[in-house]
């Protein structure tokens, strides 16, 4: 795992297109996703970018009637192999959606479900891990009095950490967001910036938003989407001050999109 | 789409036009004052001064509002930060002309040292200069803000040609005509900067329209 997170790029996208039945949501995307970096995908509605990031962990496998071409390569191996142990690529590749969305359960339950699902039952482990994850969102000291409360009682930012702690308890390196702070009021989304600045110490993060100065503010690259395509690709302050391409200087200064 | 935004870039557009115009007016007055010796003329520009400083301040503002309001990106942003600076630039520019007319006032009370050949040679460099990088700006002309980067070094000589010849063949030689080379020195030295000043704009002009960064880069130029 260290060595694949200290190399320079973690994911490489080749040709990557997707298709919903006959309607092609991502064109022949290439694009390489630097380690222990943030990276920000944005676009209009319906551009492709949460297509896109669901082709990271192969989320879009559950939609009726996708098909994917091209390589997604992740650790030196396309994930889109028939041999890809899925449970395994979505516990190193985790995802946090837009809407918290935790098990109607315990707090507990909820940060260590995921290793339940891989078969751990040790609870001296999970407990480590609990601590660890729920510390990692600086969530520990409010919550540690009251693990076994359910989770749904939870703040809406209690809930969004709840469900990013529960993403660290199973060891990823990459952690996919899709508009994570969209539910949240502006504290509580810079509280979650701020935590994402933590985690991009040890994990790698590609976020889905549609606030450009959210992308702005926590990314180090940009990629912007339109219709399927990835336009440009870029480091975020050359995105934000000198676009290359004119449709991505026209969406980000407002004048269409 | 059309932006609300659009009309407010539009009225800093405007805003520094009209800033321009005036700084313009004011370095050819100052070169006029210059060739003529002209006390009158001097005198003028001192009272456009605080005019100037008026509208760098009002632009400046205008800048931050609209960064604080609008949180501009790409062109946008560059153009409003690049507007904050080069209104800067233009202020110092208009500063050196009311240098350049207190020098005259110096000079009007004196017989003058010497004919002067190459001041007017930089006078004539330095007002082409700030016409050309104002039309730069408002054109979004590149290869014309570029042109007056390239003078930048003409400037550079003429300035060191007139001061090795004051120090040289009058200081030197005869004490005497120390205090009305001075003011020549010195009228020399502001021309130059006048240039440098605009080659500043000229750097800003051509980040604005290309985001491409030439300042300390001659290099790029070429």
């Amino acid at each position: 795992m260290a060595e694949i997170t200290s190399r320079k790029n973690i994911i490489e996208v080749k040709s990557l297109s997707v298709f919903y039945g006959q309607f092609q949501a991502l064109k022949s995307v290439q694009l390489e996703l630097q380690a222990r970096k943030i990276t920000a995908l944005i676009g209009p509605s319906g551009c492709g970018k949460s297509t896109f990031l669901r082709t990271l962990n192969r989320m879009n496998d559950l939609i009726e009637g996708a098909r994917t071409e091209g390589q997604v390569v992740f650790d030196g191996k396309n994930i889109y192999d028939p041999e890809t142990d899925l449970l395994e690529l979505r516990r190193r590749i985790g995802m946090v959606f837009q809407r918290p969305n935790p098990f109607p359960l315990s707090i507990f339950d909820n940060v260590v479900y995921g290793l339940r699902v891989h078969g751990q039952n040790d609870r001296r482990y999970m407990e480590e891990r609990l601590f660890r994850s729920l510390q990692a969102v600086n969530l520990w000291e409010e919550l540690k009095d009251r693990l076994e409360a359910d989770a749904l009682c939870l703040t809406g930012e209690q809930q969004q950490r709840l469900c990013i702690a529960r993403v660290l308890a199973v060891g990823p390196e990459v952690i996919l967001m899709d508009e994570p702070c969209s539910a949240l009021d502006p504290t509580a989304t810079a509280r979650i910036e701020d935590l994402m600045y933590q985690l991009k110490e040890k994990y790698t993060i590609i976020i889905v938003t549609h606030n450009m100065q959210q992308a702005a503010r926590v990314s180090d690259n940009t990629g912007y989407f339109l219709l399927g395509e990835l336009v440009e690709f870029g480091q975020t302050n050359q995105i934000f001050t000198s676009p290359r391409d004119a449709r991505t200087e026209d969406y980000i200064t407002g004048r269409f999109g | 789409m059309t932006r609300y935004f659009d009309e407010e870039l539009l009225e800093l557009n405007k805003k520094i036009l009209e800033m321009s115009a005036v700084v313009e007016n004011s370095i050819g007055l100052s070169v006029r004052a210059l060739r003529e010796l002209s006390r009158e003329k001097a005198e003028a520009i001192v009272k456009d001064d605080d005019r100037i400083d008026a509208m760098e301040l009002e632009i400046e503002e205008k800048c931050l509002n609209l960064i604080a309001l609008y949180q501009p990106a790409a062109a946008d942003l560059r153009f409003v930060v690049m507007s904050m600076k080069i209104t800067t630039d233009l202020e110092r520019i208009a500063d050196l002309a009311v240098d350049i007319s207190q020098r005259v006032l110096e000079l009007a009370d004196q017989p003058l040292l010497k004919p002067l050949i190459d001041i007017p040679k930089l006078a004539t460099l330095a007002q082409n200069m700030v016409r050309d990088v104002i039309n730069s700006f408002i054109n979004k002309d590149t290869e014309l803000a570029r042109s007056v980067i390239l003078r930048d070094n003409e400037a550079d000589e003429l300035r060191n040609l007139v001061q090795s010849e004051l120090i040289n063949d009058y200081m030197k030689k005869d004490a005497t005509t120390v205090p009305r080379a001075i003011p020549l020195l010195l009228v020399a030295r502001h021309l130059e900067r006048i240039c440098d000043h605009a080659t500043n704009i000229a750097e800003d002009v051509i980040y604005m329209v290309k985001g491409e960064v030439v300042k300390h880069r001659p290099e790029s130029l070429r």
